[in-house]
């Protein structure tokens, strides 16, 4: 049971559940909403954060089916308007924004520094029930009939011609935004502040360098988007006018303002899904990371960068051609940082011991998708190419290629890989390596089909389409019930898992990471002793504590390894 | 977690304590910066856009109303600071003496406030239907006045807002917590007046002053 010092591959017995942990703290609904305990409040997040992704599941599957036929079958045009946008404002501020950080941010960061908490206990916990109370009013403008604007609530549709319930869910939206500040908040404070004796800024794991850049652009970007979206609502409630044309208003103004925020947003999502890839690939290749420093800088250039590019969501919106030019060649720039951490990525795989375990499967799949939905990027960012693909499905498989093949694949890769942390169990191997496959398959099957659909002109958001679309159409829907199930595997397994699962030891991969020093499930106060840190990160080569064979090529001096320090 | 005195359970001294709560109110304004600076860039540019009918319309606003109440929030500045330093100076009447008047001074601003409102509502320049002006660009008037009411209007909710944390530190001071070396929230409740003090700063000159120069 000590923390620090425990070397558990040694262990010849079958690993034992600490007697003490912070699942059995307490018991009785109180003692979850009330709790202050980072690695509780991630699981409440992880409740919340479920149920938004089978709400906005269930409206992809609906959008899905009407566009099984060329005429639609289910709905009509405002019906459908409806379901992608709801669909859109649920996956993007209910699961993908908050998702990595609201449940892995929270249980790990303070594990991984070797703090006993955040820094903010309280407003973490208060960050979850902001964010439920966003959703609420979020929730009550959907059962109540929906808003038909898209997610982007672009002017003056959202301001003064949708019928819907565009305030409710606007107001949701604000109040949702607090949550995600106070997060990225107690993140770059708790980073700066909360360190172990030892932890020095380059031997943070790039997971937290990730949360790190995330965090800045949740704290830089969200107010943007908050007051934006409060003045969408001044619009609509006090006739404030300020994207009416009418009074001389600019609906441009709009894009600009909330495009200043939700294309950085982009990065909030798919940053912290590297910091997971980062994490597993080099646990599972037994390498140390290729290029650290590279994959740290990388996070920060990218959001960075990422405020700086904006405009290319808007070159056939009417903005100055010179503008459009420099957005663009800003839009190649965020590239770079991408491939170096791709790069670092393969560099790492190079020469290494992999294993090809479940979170390994995502991670890769990860560094495929991502790598196709970067490059289809790089289309859209060039000025003529976009103009040619503007708001077609071709826009719609580029991002879902990043967001639901990048983001939500990370997400999944992540929480099979601290599992065993989290749960202190094992989730079923097999079953999990066939439920990756098949999100891996299913996922292709849907999207890569949009991307012709796109390139031959089919436009998004339409309810209708030509009849000579319906067999990739037919296809990409074929393709969702197959990533459907991909989805709802892991939900049975996992939960399986926490009552029958093989309990697991503290570090059974094993990784280099501090969160794996303590036991699982950690304590309440995460660690015994305060860890001190003497090793620099993914170093598998000196840390015989973890009980790996010497790895098989000849070492040109026998340097000393340096062991592990208790602090006591 | 348990806490020990001023001690929260998560640091491993005051001293640690004291730099993250000072660096959580630092971001805290930093995110209050770009909250505010959405409606800086919006008047920016609409004012770039039509600047005559912000003449026109800043011409409409009290600037003597507007004078007095950016001499009350500096004044009220003034009394946060000293407060800070009776905290500093471990002296517990002082301490309360101070944030009452800062109290005092914002409820004056937020009166001064409200009766420029009014003023508004009875000459018709509150933006909506009965907005009415007798000049040629009304419309974009209106929306220098949109903008007034935005800015001052959320401005004044940070007022509000400061006056109810003025309200709980004033408890806990009177209560002696805040006396004895631990002062952190009077600290950053000072920050936070600070910054919105500094807000209105910026809002009453280009507000008001738009076209006094004439």
């Amino acid at each position: 049971m000590s923390t620090t010092t425990a070397s558990p591959a040694a262990a010849p017995s079958p690993p034992q559940p600490p007697r003490e942990h912070y699942l059995n703290a307490g018991y009785g609904i109180r003692s979850w909403l009330f709790t202050t305990d980072h690695k509780r409040i991630a699981l409440l997040w992880l409740i919340s954060i479920t149920f938004f992704f089978a709400l906005g599941g269930f409206f992809a599957l609906l959008i899905r089916l009407q566009l099984l036929t060329p005429q639609g079958w289910l709905f009509g045009p405002d019906t459908y308007n409806r379901l992608f946008t709801m669909h859109g404002i649920v996956m993007i501020f209910f699961f993908l924004i908050p998702a990595i950080p609201g449940v892995l941010g929270n249980f790990l960061i303070p594990l991984m520094i070797g703090a006993k908490d955040l820094a903010f206990p309280k407003l973490n916990l208060l960050s979850w029930y902001v964010f439920n109370i966003g959703a609420l009013f979020t929730f009550y403008s959907i059962v109540t009939g929906g808003i038909d604007t898209g997610w982007t609530f672009y002017t003056p549709l959202s301001s003064i011609y949708s019928n819907s319930q565009v305030s409710v869910a606007v107001v949701g939206i604000f109040i949702t935004g607090f949550s995600s500040i106070l997060t990225g908040l107690n993140f770059i404070v708790t980073i700066h502040t909360m360190r172990a004796p030892g932890m020095t800024w380059w031997r943070l794991p790039i997971f937290v360098w990730a949360h790190y850049a995330t965090s800045i652009i949740m704290v830089l970007g969200t107010p943007v988007v908050a007051i934006t979206l409060a003045l969408v609502a001044g619009d609509r409630l006090f006739h404030f006018g300020f994207f009416d044309p009418r009074l001389g208003g600019d609906p441009l103004l709009f894009q600009h303002l909330f495009w200043f925020y939700s294309h950085p947003a982009v990065y909030i999502m798919i940053l912290p899904a590297m910091g997971v890839t980062t994490e597993i690939v080099a646990t599972f290749a037994r390498k140390n990371l290729f290029g650290y420093k590279f994959v740290a800088v990388a996070s920060l250039a990218i959001a960075v960068i990422g405020f700086l590019v904006w405009a290319h969501h808007m070159f056939v919106a009417g903005i100055s051609i010179y503008a459009a030019m420099a957005f663009s060649f800003l839009s190649y720039a965020v590239a770079i940082p991408s491939a170096v951490k791709v790069f670092n990525w393969t560099a790492t795989l190079y020469r290494g011991s992999v294993s090809w375990q479940t979170p390994m499967l995502y991670a890769l799949g990860f560094i495929g998708l991502f790598v196709m939905g970067g490059m289809t990027g790089l289309f859209l960012a060039s000025l003529g190419a976009d103009v040619h693909v503007h708001d077609t499905y071709f826009v719609v498989a580029h991002f879902h290629y990043i967001m639901v093949g990048g983001a939500v694949m990370g997400y999944l890769g992540g929480l099979h890989y601290w599992w065993p942390k989290i749960s202190g169990r094992m989730y079923p191997e097999g079953l999990s390596r066939a439920a990756a496959i098949i999100l891996f398959v299913g996922f292709n099957l849907t999207f890569f089909p949009q991307f012709v659909l796109g390139y031959l002109g089919m436009p998004r958001r339409y309810a209708m389409y030509p009849p000579e679309f319906q067999v990739l159409n037919v296809l990409s829907t074929a393709g969702a019930s197959i990533l459907g199930l991909g989805y709802i595997l892991p939900i049975i397994y996992f939960v399986w898992s926490m009552r029958y699962g093989k309990v697991a030891s503290s570090n059974p991969w094993p990784a280099t990471g501090l969160e794996w020093q303590t036991t699982s499930p950690p304590p309440t106060e995460n660690f015994e002793t305060t860890p001190v840190v003497t090793w620099e990160p993914y170093d598998f080569e000196h840390r015989p504590d973890l009980g790996l064979p010497k790895p098989e090529r000849a070492q040109p001096e026998q340097l000393e390894a340096p062991g592990l320090e208790t602090g006591d | 977690m348990e806490r020990t005195g001023a001690l929260f359970g998560q640091f491993r001294d005051l001293e640690q304590q004291r730099e993250t709560a000072s660096l959580g109110m630092w971001v805290f304004l930093l995110t209050e910066l770009m909250f505010f600076g959405g409606m800086f860039l919006v008047y920016t540019i609409y004012r770039m856009k039509y600047p005559l009918a912000f003449a026109e319309g800043s011409r409409e606003l009290d600037v003597v109303k507007g004078g007095w109440n950016t001499a009350i929030l500096i004044g009220s500045s003034f009394t946060m600071a000293l407060a800070v330093r009776a905290a500093q100076m471990k002296k517990r009447r002082l301490l309360c003496i101070f944030l009452a008047s800062t109290m005092i001074l914002g409820g004056a601003f937020l009166g001064v406030k409200y009766l420029e409102y009014m003023q508004k509502f009875e000459h018709h320049l509150v933006p909506g239907p009965n907005f009415h002006m007798n000049v040629a660009d009304a419309a974009q008037v209106q929306i220098f006045f949109s903008l007034y009411f935005a800015m001052t209007g959320m401005h004044a909710l940070h007022m509000i807002i400061g006056e109810v944390m003025l309200l709980l530190l004033l408890i806990y001071s009177w209560k002696g917590k805040y006396t004895g070396g631990y002062f952190a929230p009077i600290e950053n409740g000072g920050l936070y007046w600070h910054f919105v003090d500094i807000v209105w700063i910026f809002l009453f000159p280009l507000l008001y002053l738009v076209d006094l120069h004439r």
